[in-house]
């Protein structure tokens, strides 16, 4: 009994070693596709790079989540849409924002505020 | 075999203590405001920064939608949001910091919004060695009912997990290579990138709890069986 008991302790000891070092870091599969979504929202806010460039990225990052079977981001399709407003893309701007709202309603009255003040825009400058 | 038993016994104890004590905090987080608001999205508000690089700002905001999303909540555009404040005049962070929450409600529709500061972040040159390092604090207010429902802060450094080796000169190369290294690469925002997963992901004690889009909403906040 103690023979046995002492042969199976290495197995015992490791079997308690993967639980400690595992113990809290329990590896959950991520919610969403990044890409390389907050390095875009990095340069973006630091104004290094054109709404092109921004555009032709988070397209692709989207493609990509379509294909990998996972969601985008919150905020991913309304920072494209807006990218889209700044070069003047007004469809693409709306198209994107509401994007955003039906995949995310949480941003239903943010996005209805900007629809809304896109709207305002137009009619002044027509 | 005897003797055996006795060593094993105790080591066998003392790792089991480890493991439950592993994950068990000191002094519990008070969770009751936040379990009574569970707020379902973020507005995450340009942070005050009380250090020296003028990068602060954006590298540590540019930094907070992922692990905030990946705990479940919907996190506000940052970009648009910041040029939101912008239209209406308000580019300092301090001033936004500022904006009563009914009209921060008003216009986001956010349930709850976070203030952050950031305390310290850049690069160091400090003779034998450079270090870049971010700290922040954050706080996480109701825009319903005014309530703090968290704070806490984190940091994180480039520093982590080096020693030294190598002799005297070569560390001081070394340190000149980093120091180049850590400006070029922008390593501030890669830092604040930790910083911001420390700070501001759920499941780690006395962290915020999981949001409704996590797996594991509700399922946090109570000790683990």
């Amino acid at each position: 009994m103690t023979y046995q008991y002492a042969k199976r302790l290495p197995v015992l000891l490791a079997v308690l070693a993967a639980l400690l070092l595992s113990g809290c870091a329990t590896k959950q599969e991520p919610l969403y596709y990044w890409g390389d979504f907050q390095s875009q929202q990095y340069s973006y806010l630091k104004g290094d790079k054109g709404p092109e460039e921004g555009i032709i990225n988070l397209e692709k990052v989207r493609e990509e989540a379509k294909s990998r079977g996972k969601s985008v981001p919150p905020g991913l399709q309304a920072h494209l849409g807006m990218l889209y407003g700044v070069t003047g893309r007004t469809d693409l701007f709306e198209k994107n924002l509401l994007a955003e709202k039906s995949l995310y309603p949480e941003s239903a009255a943010y996005v209805d505020f900007l629809l809304k003040k896109k709207q305002q825009q137009k009619v002044v400058t027509k | 075999m005897m003797m055996k038993r006795i060593f094993t016994l105790p080591l066998l104890g003392l790792a089991a203590a480890l493991l439950l004590g592993g994950c068990a905090t000191h002094q519990p987080y008070d969770y009751s405001n936040f379990k009574e608001a569970r707020p379902a999205s973020i507005l995450v508000l340009p942070p005050l920064n009380n250090s020296p690089d003028i990068q602060a700002t954006f590298g540590m905001l540019s930094q907070t939608t992922q692990p905030l999303s990946e705990s479940g909540y919907y996190v506000f555009p940052v970009t648009l949001v910041e040029e939101t404040f912008k239209q209406n005049g308000l580019t300092s962070p301090s001033d936004i910091h500022e904006v009563p929450i009914k009209k921060l409600r008003e216009i986001f529709g956010a349930d709850a919004a976070l203030y952050i500061n950031v305390k310290d972040y850049g690069t160091k040159y400090l003779v034998i060695s450079s270090e870049t390092r971010v700290t922040a604090e954050a706080k996480l207010v109701d825009l319903r009912s005014g309530k703090t429902l968290w704070s806490g802060s984190a940091t994180a450094s480039s520093a982590e997990g080096n020693s030294n080796s190598g002799g005297l000169v070569g560390a001081l190369v070394g340190a000149l290579v980093r120091q180049i290294t850590d400006t070029v690469t922008d390593r501030g925002v890669q830092i604040a990138g930790v910083t911001s997963v420390r700070l501001l992901s759920a499941g780690y004690p006395n962290g915020i709890l999981y949001g409704p889009r996590s797996p594991k909403y509700l399922k946090d906040g109570v000790p683990a069986p």
